[in-house]
């Protein structure tokens, strides 16, 4: 249930007034009355309108089914005309096609038709959605409207999209794109040219050398296998840590804003994990001589067999 | 059309043909309507628009971006570089392959082979090399970037999830390419980083042992990485990398807050 505004609730009050020519403040007073005290009001009227109208209608059973007060309204049309089974269940079934329509009327719209027996036929008519059925008792010239629903304005009138500071991706993204790939090939090309690959002695499973270091990327995982038991060094740091801890982070950050004031906490993590990771990274290929031992790359040389182009000048 | 004595010249002829191809069914065929490779590009907002829409890069980009989202100070074009990285490696990685022989016998011929006797074999091969770790690298920083920008808040969670397989791929794409030389670097480096697999609690040694087609590196340690190294991890990276480019064009764009 909407609630719905005053000033549209006056609006509806003032055309039904009119049409039924009563006074605007007593349809009014109907519908408020009818609002706030009883939330399921669209019992009331079904309860009421049996006892006024028992007479003349005898028709409980459509009054009983009905889903939407309208209905009644259609009901009582129909019923004095024939009191058949047939005519009033045809009746019902004519009331159904509408009500698909009618049922997103408020029901604070449908009471002034009680106590109001005269003007139970022009309630009907106004019920019907179809305006080619002109309302019998209304003077000439007179239309009336009433509230289907109530929508919000920016759902129908905000059709157009709002303007943002936006620029063609050709040529400012693809100009800048092209230039970072035109740098990072003659990046290539000069690292290529500059420092060789290592290529040392055939593989020789007789022959370890010493130190054995992983690639660059995992000596940060070695040198921290050297301080801590492997199963942890090993396998908590990586897998638990460096995967799951990653894939999580952000479902475990709920801050949803992306200031960097806002949010200390987490970058100074990211900050200390790159930090350790470098530290360690730097220690595992710079100060690792024989035996994984610690050695000064100034006094013992640099063990890092990935630059063996570049630190054995030959 | 006639030049003075009733024949048409070359130049005409030249044109017509000219004419008659970008015309013909075929050219029409291959471009899309509009597409400024037919009709010439002459500087307009139709034009700018048509150049990303009637090509693939519409895959990639829409028509118009942030002003923000191109500011190279706030991305670096970071996760642009990897890609990159990427299609450099796959194209010297041809290259390569042409040269190499993933056998214990051969491969370290062929490596000897391709650094000295194989026109730009050394080039290509040093390129391979440190456009991985470079990739490494970029993938890494891509990574903090995001982080620091929050940037895998919602609705960009998903995409980091994938960024981070993206990452656990590069590394096994550049572990698995270190074997492949199989000098005593390749093969006691491989030997370190597979020990470390194997202290993984409960699957540790079957994963071990996957790796390595054995307990220890072998003859077919070599075939194993090998084909993961060409097939297997790139076919996986690529389609974490369509998944990854889509979701960055429906979570927002590039950059930038939604």
């Amino acid at each position: 249930m909407v609630d719905i505004p005053e000033s549209l609730l006056r609006r509806s009050a003032e055309a039904k007034a009119k049409a039924l020519g009563v006074p605007v403040e007593q349809v009014l007073a109907e519908m408020k009355g009818e609002g706030p005290p009883v939330e399921v009001s669209r019992a009331e009227p079904v309860a009421e309108e049996p006892a006024e109208e028992v007479a003349s209608v005898e028709e409980p059973v459509s009054v009983e089914e009905e889903t939407s007060v309208d209905q009644p309204d259609e009901a009582v049309e129909e019923a004095p005309s024939s009191t058949d089974e047939e005519t009033s269940s045809s009746a019902a079934a004519e009331v159904e096609g509408r009500a698909a329509v009618a049922v997103e009327d408020k029901p604070e719209a449908a009471p002034p038709v009680e106590g109001n027996g005269s003007g139970d036929g022009q309630v009907a008519a106004l019920v019907t959605p179809r305006p080619s059925v002109p309302p019998t008792g209304l003077p000439e010239g007179v239309r009336t409207q009433r509230l289907l629903t109530v929508v919000k304005a920016r759902a129908i009138q905000s059709v157009k999209a709002e303007p943002q500071d936006k620029v063609n991706t050709w040529p400012h993204l693809m100009l800048i794109e092209f230039g970072a790939l035109l740098a990072i090939t003659a990046l290539l090309v000069i690292m290529a040219v500059v420092i060789h690959s290592p290529l040392l002695d055939p593989a020789n499973f007789n022959a370890t050398p010493n130190p054995s270091k992983a690639p660059w990327y995992f000596l940060g995982l070695q040198e921290l296998l050297s301080y801590f038991d492997p199963q942890i060094a090993g396998v908590t740091v990586p897998t638990i840590v460096g995967l799951i801890g990653f894939m999580m982070v952000p479902f475990v950050d709920r801050n949803p804003s992306t200031r960097p004031s806002d949010r200390k906490f987490a970058i100074l993590l990211y900050s200390i994990f790159i930090a350790g990771s470098a530290t360690l990274t730097i220690i595992g290929v710079l100060f690792r001589g024989r035996g994984f031992n610690f050695s000064y790359p100034w006094k013992d040389g640099i063990f890092f067999d990935d630059l063996k182009d570049w630190v054995d000048f030959e | 059309m006639a030049n003075g004595n009733g024949k048409t010249g070359l130049k005409d002829r030249i044109k017509e043909t000219n004419d008659k191809l970008w015309n013909s069914q075929v050219v029409g065929a291959i471009l899309r309507p509009g597409s400024p490779f037919k009709q010439g590009y002459s500087d307009s907002p139709r034009n700018r628009s048509y150049v990303v829409m009637n090509n693939v890069l519409y895959h990639l980009h829409p028509v118009k971006v942030k002003r923000h989202a191109v500011k190279l100070s706030y991305t670096l074009c970071l996760g642009g570089l990897s890609f990159f990285l990427f299609i450099h490696l796959t194209i010297t990685g041809i290259f390569l392959m042409f040269y190499y022989t993933p056998t214990a016998e051969l491969a370290y011929v062929d490596i000897q082979a391709l650094s000295t006797d194989i026109a730009f074999g050394s080039l290509v091969r040093n390129m391979h090399r440190w456009g991985a770790h470079l990739m490494v690298l970029s993938v890494f920083l891509h990574m903090s970037r995001v982080f620091y920008h929050g940037a895998y808040k919602p609705p960009r969670e998903f995409n980091w999830v994938i960024g981070v397989i993206l990452l656990l791929l590069t590394l096994l794409l550049s572990f698995s390419g270190y074997l492949l030389p199989w000098d005593q670097l390749a093969l006691w480096a491989v030997t370190v980083g597979t020990n470390m697999a194997g202290f993984v609690p409960v699957v540790g040694e079957q994963v071990k042992f996957a790796l390595l087609a054995g307990v220890e590196v072998s003859a077919a340690t070599l075939l194993r990485f090998y084909v993961l190294h060409v097939l297997a991890f790139p076919f996986i990276i690529v389609i974490f990398m369509a998944v990854h480019f889509w979701r960055v064009r429906k979570d927002g764009g590039i950059s930038g807050p939604l």
